[in-house]
């Protein structure tokens, strides 16, 4: 096996951990590369199916073209869908597009307290119905206990710490000095009321590897990854107020692993393009130990 | 390059094992562009002394306290292969982090500071490495600068630290003299040193050999979990797990333990891929079978032309205790191993042993926090496992106190099995005898009641 086969198998091993221990499951889908990559994954883990829902929280500021790839795949895989929204803070104009708060404020109120409240049942959740080909809010109101995320340790400090499964309390808090041991596939999976586990099935991938997977695998992703002929391409996708392009002429996967692999990226943050990294130090760190993907 | 191996790096804290690792990577441009000096300019703003451990001390709390706290995991390449190496903390409050951290290990880097010589926790982490099965180690001795790069004081290290890690059966590759600040026999010789003939740090973490998947021992693999999803019409019922050693093909007579009920393999699944013949070690895999038999998640599957497991209640196992509380013989666990779980009690402490002095103590009725013990356990129901000595990921396991992992442990015998165990009633005064004697005669080495 080389080291894309050990990844991918381990990756499944934990998918099926997170399924057998968690009732109420669900995946966190943010329609990025390692998103994309998580999706292909689960379906393998479960031979063609994913036994869960996938979770889409809706800033209102993503870049257009996410959000018809979003729908787009969920229609053709048949994926149960389930997109959720801070409206009260978009209705009061609550955002950094409306120059009311800062970046960070903004990540908080249409990330975090959306995703917070969405995992929970406090906010309406809106689910993609096959039959009607529309979203309709969802009945189930139950909080989920284990949420699938597509984290990888190698993309910023905070996270390079991360456990596979990793617990937050009532308030999402992660207690980045206490987390549980994890010894030989062996996780996390008791835990109190009221509160629910992150799982991570991507922590050991590199940027690098999870392209060489979607090659390996002919994995579809948004076309926005690549360059269109303006000499810009996106590295890292989140809303358009806060992600910027960089400058690169790779019009393929192919020419994106070169690019990393020797090229001019070899050696520049991935997230670089993102705004609300640069506001101080130990900001991200911040912003995740509060419930920030 | 299709290959990666995962490096830990421990020792006692302030040893420099963030220095290490923060060096290595500055020196193999291995950080994105700008990070060096972002930080040296941090450094700058905030009256403080550059220290490489910044680079992998991401925390807030663990920059301003000047310890890490937590492991990372640090991606790094040579012509090699990729690794991902595990800074674990040194501190002893934070052992069950460093536990985490070399328990993905394949290899370690053993720290120690020439100046301040061994320390408890350098004892402690070689024998936690080698309870883990880490066989393939490197002592590094650091801060030579600080000692005048004087070979005798380096040889002394070695001498005597050469002498415990006999007596744990650890026999490391290599000894290295280094300067991880000044970045000396990391990746080149250093000319200070000239009198040190061996190989660098970098060339002796290439020349760690990768472990091979156990494809040559007997097939083992635990049900993860009984796949049947109807939707778009899919019949299949599978079992699925990932492959704990050997190999499997398809027509192969199975049996499922402890339940010994028997099946043949009818396919091999894995999705996207044309079904194949046989599958080996570590693979993800699922299994239809011949005949519709109920299996559930945490059964073990194995060959019937193979040896088997063992199945019983009882075994004698080597433990580290990593709890908030005591793990006490008067109290119920669950155990985990593979994917079975059972509830487990403590049928006796052998022994109990501090892991820096190696001095045993007898019949103590619990285990304290970062202390290692030798345990006969009991478990409420049959479970089936190998020894660790054969099976490496069938023979090992975790104790669950309440929410939490708080122990693991390899099993080194397996006992024959037996009923419920008979407690006697004992009178109040036997009690208080007993404790009477435990208080003012230690030395009789009384074995506790129940």
């Amino acid at each position: 096996m080389d080291y894309l086969d050990k990844l991918e198998a381990h990756s499944i091993y934990i998918f099926r951990e997170a399924y057998r221990e968690f009732k109420h499951l669900a995946m966190l889908w943010s329609i990025g590369k390692d998103s994309t990559v998580l999706l292909h994954l689960a379906r393998k883990a479960f031979f063609g199916h994913v036994p869960f829902p996938l979770i889409h929280i809706d800033t209102s500021f993503k870049i257009p073209e996410m959000i018809e790839y979003r729908n787009k795949l969920a229609r053709e895989l048949k994926l149960k869908l389930i997109v959720g929204q801070n409206k009260e803070a978009l209705k009061t104009k609550q955002t950094f597009p409306d120059g009311n708060v800062d970046r960070i404020t903004c990540c908080k109120l249409l990330k975090t307290e959306a995703l917070k409240n969405t995992l929970s049942g406090q906010f309406p959740r809106y689910r993609l119905d096959h039959e009607l080909g529309v979203f309709v809010e969802d009945q189930d109101k139950e909080a989920y206990t284990g949420v699938i995320v597509g984290v990888r340790a190698d993309e910023e400090g905070s996270r390079s710490k991360e456990r596979y499964f990793s617990p937050r309390d009532k308030n999402s808090d992660w207690d980045i000095g206490d987390q549980p041991p994890e010894l030989w596939n062996q996780f996390k999976t008791e835990f109190a009321p009221k509160t629910h586990v992150r799982i991570h099935p991507l922590l050991d991938w590199t940027e690098l590897n999870i392209w060489e997977y979607i090659d390996r695998e002919n994995i579809p992703v948004v076309s926005l990854y690549f360059d269109n002929g303006n000499g810009k391409r996106y590295r890292s996708l989140g809303c358009y107020p806060c992600t910027f392009p960089i400058d690169s002429t790779a019009k393929n996967v192919k020419e994106i692993i070169e690019e990393l692999k020797s090229g001019k990226l070899k050696n520049i943050a991935e997230r670089s393009g993102r705004a609300q990294d640069k506001d101080g130090g130990g900001t991200l760190e911040e912003l995740r130990r509060e419930g920030y993907m | 390059m299709k290959e990666r191996m995962n490096i830990v790096v421990v020792g006692h804290v302030d040893h420099g094992k963030s220095t290490l690792i923060g060096r290595l990577l500055a020196d193999t441009n291995s950080l994105p562009v700008g990070k060096l000096e972002q930080i040296k300019k941090t450094c700058e703003l905030n009256a403080k002394p550059f220290e490489y451990a910044f680079l992998l001390d991401a925390l807030v709390d663990e920059q301003t306290q000047g310890i890490t706290i937590d492991t990372a995991r640090i991606f790094f390449k040579t012509k090699k292969r990729e690794y991902i190496i595990i800074d674990a903390p040194g501190h002893i409050e934070f052992l069950k982090n460093m536990i985490s951290g070399a328990a993905r290990a394949e290899a370690a880097i053993l720290l120690i500071d020439a100046h301040e010589g061994i320390a408890e926790n350098t004892k402690r982490h070689a024998y936690m490495l080698s309870l883990l099965g880490i066989n393939q180690i490197i002592v590094a001795v650091n801060k030579m600068d600080l000692v005048d790069f004087s070979e005798s004081r380096f040889n002394q290290i070695k001498n005597d630290y050469s002498k415990y890690l006999n007596e744990i059966n650890i026999n490391p590759v290599e000894y290295v003299p280094i300067s991880a600040f000044h970045g000396l026999n990391l990746i080149e010789h250093s000319n200070k040193m000239s009198w040190y003939k061996g190989k660098t740090i970098l060339e002796l973490i290439d020349s760690f050999e990768k472990e091979k998947e156990d494809e040559e021992n007997d097939f083992r693999m635990f049900v993860q979990g009984v796949y049947k999803f109807t939707e778009n019409g899919d019949n299949r019922r599978i079992i699925a797990g990932t492959i704990n050693s050997g190999t499997i093909n398809v027509g192969d007579e199975i049996i499922f333990l402890p339940s010994q009920k028997k099946s043949i393999v009818k396919s091999i699944e894995i999705f996207g891929k044309e079904a194949p013949l046989f599958a080996i070690a570590e693979q993800a895999i699922g299994l239809t079978l011949t005949t519709q038999i109920y299996v559930k998640p945490g059964d073990l599957i194995c060959r019937i032309d193979q040896q088997l497991p063992y199945t019983t209640n009882r075994f004698i196992a080597n433990i580290f205790w990593m709890g908030k509380n005591n793990l006490s013989i008067h109290k119920k666990y669950k155990l985990k191993i593979g994917t079975n779980k059972a509830g487990v009690s403590i049928e006796a402490i052998k022994s109990v042993m501090n892991a820096s002095t190696l001095e045993k103590e007898n019949y103590r009725e619990e285990v304290h926090r970062n202390e290692v013990a030798q345990i006969i356990f009991r478990t409420d129901k049959p479970i089936s496992f190998d020894l660790f000595s054969k099976i490496k990921s069938t023979g090992r396991f975790v104790i669950v106190d309440e929410y939490d992992i708080a122990g693991g442990g390899i099993i080194i015998e397996a006992l024959e099995e037996k009923e419920e165990l008979v407690t006697p009633d004992y009178s109040g005064f036997e009690r208080e005898l007993y404790e009477l004697i435990k208080k003012y005669f230690p030395h009789w080495e009384i074995k506790p009641i129940y």
